[in-house]
């Protein structure tokens, strides 16, 4: 038969099935015709419907015994279809369907059938995700199940599929000792919010160990192999950060309340309750920015005149009700302002991309890292995993090579530079940060050194004095109206063109934006919201050739007294 | 045999059935020239050849008998004006010497003794009888025939490999002998072998076949591959400071391996990869040996122990030119159809050149077995061969006469190099494993000085070529004294035999044979004061692979048919397409396949 006869009357047959499910025939005859067409093509999922509706028919008039046949007949029809296309949506979604509704189902034999599958094609997904069903349904055992993956990865490991599914099946076999300390570790209180399964992902130490030595024969085997690394990464662990509140601020002057979290929160939903002087107080929490619902940092102004007495003495505290958790601050006579916070230390603050193993196995995955990048030292995965191991054992000892690694890093893969630009900006900002804590000092400073991006803000909280010239910024986002205590901004020399973060800022006097790329008038809108600013310098900005633009600004920035165009 | 007379002319007349002889065969058959595929000797595939155990106990005997001198027949009767007989030299039996055999089991059947309640031990016993001891003259015969019968139903027996008379009376053997195995390892007794004998399929050469390599692309681009069955090699191994350690090749094993440091890991992968692409440093090596290359390259012993011996399988004084191909062609094949470069064929390397005879017959080529040519009609002015006389004197005339190299033997270039080679049957594997169906290829690097490198193949049961509670090993080396001299050593050391006795926790040796081939290789197609329309295919090569004897087969057939394409696809029946109105007409080539295909085979049995 010529290929377009077989085509014609392909269409033929569909028409008429199609009339005859219209006129409900649901006969095995249909079954048939169904099955003809399906089996020169598997991906028509108006005919696997029609097949389950006859299916779901019969299984209403026919013995247990002819149903189980006839569901036998359909999983091997199944195959067939699966050899023409094994990635055929429609085959294997109605092979899910027909083993759930199976009188007997033979579950090995579909295991054996997906291994038979995932040994031609191991990256196969649907394969994997119907496996995934018929292991949770015929209740495989976990350890069975990573002796599968230890036989795929050995095969080939270049499979994020065998690698993950180990990571799921890890913290089930071998799950983290209690005892072991963590630092996520919770007080002894129930707490409902915890749900066993953020704490399950770990994994003991004894397995851990042998993980890494897994992971490291296949990344040194294949060191540009990715699946080894993010395999690593996540051996490696991500700490979740114990939640709480971080930091309360009170100014007396603006009458306002700013609270900082370990995690971004809803200011509108999150539960808190201020109380100050043991009077629990209305008030109305919101995010510093009207451009983010979710922020580290919520605001709240208190009752005009509830704390502006300079010579009264104030407590207050704030609870984070859902938490259980609060935050107390004392206001003492003649004090303007006051906050209370952890004196953080960088382990709390920034090491949560790899915090949670000890440090001597960080160490010696470190030094294993180096000998791999003696080898390859222009491997970028190689690279990056040493920055990050560097980052969690000690960001400020490594600072040097940590900058030297990325500056290699841009040259080897100059595809992604500006992401590795932007995580190097990452660094100096959280080393800074640290940097300024240990001198308990509020002036943040980072010149020239090619900053890209700007994060950690939340951190900044009460920074009055920011120097951040020299730079290759384009903008202030939104995420810097959390400086609620900032009074100089020092950016000149950088490429900034948006100012959208100068937001509110109450304390905020000098804006030094000398050398920008700020072009319209309507750029330097933000800065009409904070009520103290007297110096603003435009030298060298685009938007200082505009015609009549100092008297444009004059009209938009009235408190401004000292104007440098 | 029938006394019909062959027809008297074709294009193409082919003395022996060596592989190059049978591609050469294979090739102008299927471009429709008419083929004549003779050989004096009674199984196919001349030293090519795959033996059933008796098959080559009666081979043995064979050799080891005085060869009787032939009386040369003066066929000048059938001679026209002009032309002149040059007579072919007597078939070289040289070609194989120094036979040596060693039985190192019980050639009583000591079983009966203490397993009589084992199923039908009178019936064993009765078999035993028949064909132990001395493989006779009938037993000879039997073997033969038995060969042909695999030529012809070669497909059959492989597509459905337990047929029903294997059945009955394997089956309670088989279990005989899985029984045997656990309690002590050496029961396997001389009679069992004999009993158990065409169960063997015994190659004559060692070879694999590189996945990448000519062989197997040839194969593929025929569709010659349909008759055989292939399995991989499971595993490189090599012999060092002692022992046996598995060699980690592929990306998998290098993942995998137990023996190799992360960093060492590493060295061996990025040696890997560099060695695929010419570099500067190569070139600045030119000349110097490849061993001199590794060392510079700091990989350590292991690795360059592995590098030198297992990969490149060179010597210590290659070349890097050399050393480097013979890497980039291991490593070419890597990966296409396994962890291994190799692949063996089920039921032994003689099934090869039979596959191609079949293709040959499948399009018209006659084949008849012991059949000879005893000499040439050659034309005065032309030089030219005009036809050939059989050893019954029929005169059958040919444009083209291909031969093979043992008829020329005499004035060949002086010293033949020779191959050692040494068949050898054991109770386990050199290197115990999980799986007790490894395919292992074994490098071993010479024992001590003067010694040469010896390439060892172990092939378990699945191969189709030794019974199950054996291994049939395969060592080959090229010559530097007799085969017994050469391999002994790596034997002792490898094994346990009477000479070895302290190594218990080695596999035994149950049999073994040792004997010298000559290594064709270097032998010109042309010449030797023949014709210009008659070509040599020389013998076996001493390399692993099959590229020497593709290559030649390939020259041979360009020489004959300039303008023909080498080898294209023949139609697969299920490609053909029938006419939907007429179904019961079959096209024409289907005949050629299918129904054509038994018509064919028979004519070429009854010319035998």
């Amino acid at each position: 038969m010529s290929l377009q006869e077989t085509h014609a009357s392909q269409s033929m047959f569909l028409l008429d099935t199609h009339c005859q499910r219209k006129e409900g025939i649901l006969d095995e005859e249909a079954l048939q015709v169904t099955q003809q067409l399906l089996s020169s093509n598997p991906d028509f999922a108006t005919l696997w419907n029609y097949r389950r509706e006859i299916l779901m028919h019969l299984e209403t008039v026919k013995e247990k015994d002819e149903v189980q046949k006839i569901y036998e007949a359909e999983l091997a029809f199944l195959e067939s279809c699966l050899k023409l296309n094994p990635k055929s949506y429609g085959s294997w979604h109605h092979r899910c369907w027909v083993s759930a509704r199976l009188p007997r189902p033979d579950w090995s034999r579909e295991l054996s059938l997906c291994d038979r599958c995932l040994s031609l094609d191991d990256r196969n997904f649907h394969c994997w995700d119907y496996r995934r069903m018929v292991v949770k349904v015929s209740g495989v055992p976990v350890a069975q199940e990573l002796g599968f993956t230890d036989r795929l990865i050995g095969s080939n490991f270049s499979n994020y599929s065998s690698w993950h599914y180990r990571s799921t099946l890890l913290p089930l076999l071998h799950p983290e000792s209690p005892e072991s300390p963590s630092p996520s570790h919770e007080p002894p209180q129930p707490s409902p919010s915890h749900s066993p399964q953020t704490q399950s992902h770990r994994v003991c130490e004894e397995q851990l160990l042998k993980e890494y030595e897994l992971v490291q024969n296949a990344f040194f085997t294949d060191p540009n192999d990715q699946s080894a690394w993010f395999y690593y990464r996540w051996l490696l662990g991500r700490a979740e950060r114990e939640e709480m509140i971080s930091c309360v601020y009170v100014s007396r002057d603006e009458e306002r309340v700013a609270v900082a979290f370990s995690r971004p929160v809803n200011a509108q939903s999150v539960s808190l309750l201020l109380v100050l002087d043991g009077q629990p107080q209305k008030v109305e929490w919101k995010s510093v920015h009207p451009r983010f619902k979710h922020s580290p940092v919520c605001i709240c102004d208190l009752p005009p005149g509830t704390i502006s007495d300079i010579t009264n003495e104030h407590n207050l505290t704030v609870h984070w009700t859902e938490k259980y958790t609060h935050r107390d601050c004392a206001l003492y006579t003649g004090r303007t302002e006051s906050w209370c916070r952890d004196s953080a230390t960088d382990q709390e603050l920034f090491r949560s991309e790899l915090s949670v193993e000890k440090t001597s196995v960080l160490q010696s995955e470190l030094q294993s890292c180096n000998q791999l990048l003696e080898l390859e030292p222009l491997n970028k995965w190689c690279l990056l995993t040493i920055v990050l191991l560097m980052r969690a054992l000690d960001p400020l000892g490594y600072e040097k090579e940590t900058l030297a690694h990325f500056q290699t890093l841009k040259e080897v893969d100059p595809m992604r530079s500006a992401y590795y630009s932007d995580l190097c900006s990452k660094f100096i900002i959280e080393n800074t940060v640290l940097k300024m804590e240990y001198a308990e000092v509020r002036v943040f400073s980072i010149t020239d050194k090619n900053l890209t991006t700007l994060c950690h803000l939340d951190q900044l909280l009460l920074v009055t004095h920011i120097n951040l010239s020299s730079n290759q910024l384009q903008q202030l986002p939104p995420q810097f109206a959390m400086l609620q205590c900032l009074e100089v901004l020092e950016v000149d020399n950088n490429r900034i063109e948006n100012l959208e973060g100068v937001y509110h800022l109450p304390k905020l006097e000098e804006v030094l934006l000398k050398n920008n790329k700020i072009s319209a008038l309507a750029d330097l809108q933000p800065l009409a919201s904070c009520p103290k600013l007297r110096r603003l310098d435009l030298r060298g900005n685009p938007v200082t050739q505009a015609a009549n633009i100092e008297s444009e600004l004059t009209a938009l920035l009235p408190s401004v007294t000292d104007l440098l165009l | 045999m029938a006394a019909e007379e062959l027809p008297s002319e074709f294009d193409v007349v082919i003395l022996g059935t060596g592989l190059p002889e049978s591609v050469v065969a294979a090739a102008c058959s299927r471009v429709g020239q008419r083929v004549l595929h003779l050989d004096r000797r009674s199984y196919y595939a001349a030293n090519w050849a795959s033996f059933t155990f008796n098959g080559l106990l009666s081979w043995i005997q064979q050799y080891q008998e005085e060869p009787q001198p032939k009386e040369v027949q003066d066929w000048s009767s059938l001679l026209d004006e002009g032309e002149e007989l040059v007579y072919l030299s007597n078939p070289d039996s040289a070609s194989i010497s120094n036979l040596q055999v060693f039985c190192f089991t019980s050639e009583e059947d000591e079983e009966e003794a203490q397993s009589s309640d084992l199923p039908n031990p009178t019936e064993e016993k009765a078999v035993n009888e028949d064909t132990d001891v001395k493989p006779s003259a009938d037993s000879n015969e039997e073997a033969t025939t038995e060969k042909q019968e695999t030529v012809g139903g070669a497909e059959e027996e492989q597509v459905t490999p337990t047929e029903g008379e294997e059945q009955d009376t394997d089956k309670p053997h088989l279990s005989t002998a899985q029984s045997q195995l656990e309690p002590t390892r050496k029961r396997i007794t001389y009679a069992h072998l004999v009993k158990e004998g065409r169960r063997f399929n015994i190659d004559l050469v060692s070879k694999l076949m590189y996945s990448r390599g000519s062989l197997v692309d040839l194969l593929i681009k025929s569709n010659v591959s349909r008759y055989a069955e292939f399995k991989n090699v499971t595993r490189i191994l090599t012999y060092r400071n002692g022992n046996v350690e598995q060699v980690p090749c592929s990306r998998a094993d290098v993942f995998a391996s137990r023996q190799l440091s992360v960093v060492e890991k590493r060295k061996l992968m990025r040696f890997l990869t560099s060695c695929m692409e010419e570099t500067e440093e190569h070139q600045a090596y030119s000349g110097r040996p490849y061993l001199e290359f590794l060392c510079d390259q700091k990989l350590g012993d292991n690795l360059q122990h592995f590098l030198l011996h297992s990969i490149a399988m060179v010597t210590e004084d290659t070349p890097i030119e050399e050393g480097l191909a013979a890497t980039r062609h291991f490593l070419r094949s890597l990966g296409r159809y396994g962890n291994t470069p190799f692949l063996f064929p089920l039921y032994g390397l003689g099934e090869i050149p039979q596959c191609f005879c079949r293709m040959c017959a499948v399009f018209g080529g006659i084949y008849c077995l012991r059949h000879s040519v005893d000499c040439l009609v050659v034309d005065k002015d032309t030089n030219r061969c005009k036809a050939v006389i059989d050893n019954r004197g029929q005169r059958i005339s040919c444009s083209h006469f291909v031969v093979e190299d043992s008829y020329v033997g005499k004035k060949a270039a002086a010293p033949r190099r020779l191959l050692s080679r040494a068949v050898l049957i054991t109770d386990g594997s050199v290197l115990p494993s999980d799986s007790d169906q490894q395919v292992s290829m074994v490098t071993i690097p010479p024992v001590a000085a003067r010694y040469p490198v010896v390439k060892m193949v172990e092939l378990c049961p699945s191969t189709m070529t030794c019974i199950p509670g054996t291994y049939l090993v395969h060592l080959t080396c090229q010559s530097a004294g007799s085969a017994y001299e050469d391999l002994a050593p790596v034997v002792t050391r490898c094994f346990h035999t009477p000479d070895s006795p302290d190594q218990e926790n080695r596999p035994s040796v149950l049999w073994c044979v040792y004997f010298n081939m000559v290594d064709g290789s270097g032998v010109e197609l042309e010449g030797h004061g023949l014709p210009s329309n008659v070509y040599v295919c020389s013998g076996l090569d001493s390399t692993l692979g099959h590229e020497y004897a593709i290559r030649q087969a390939e020259l041979i057939f360009q020489k004959i048919l300039p303008e023909e394409d080498f080898c294209p696809p023949a139609p697969n029946p299920e490609d053909i397409i029938y006419d939907g109105e007429n179904p019961s007409t079959p096209a024409g080539e289907e005949d050629e396949d299918g129904a054509g295909e038994e018509g064919k085979r028979e004519q070429s049995q009854t010319q035998e």
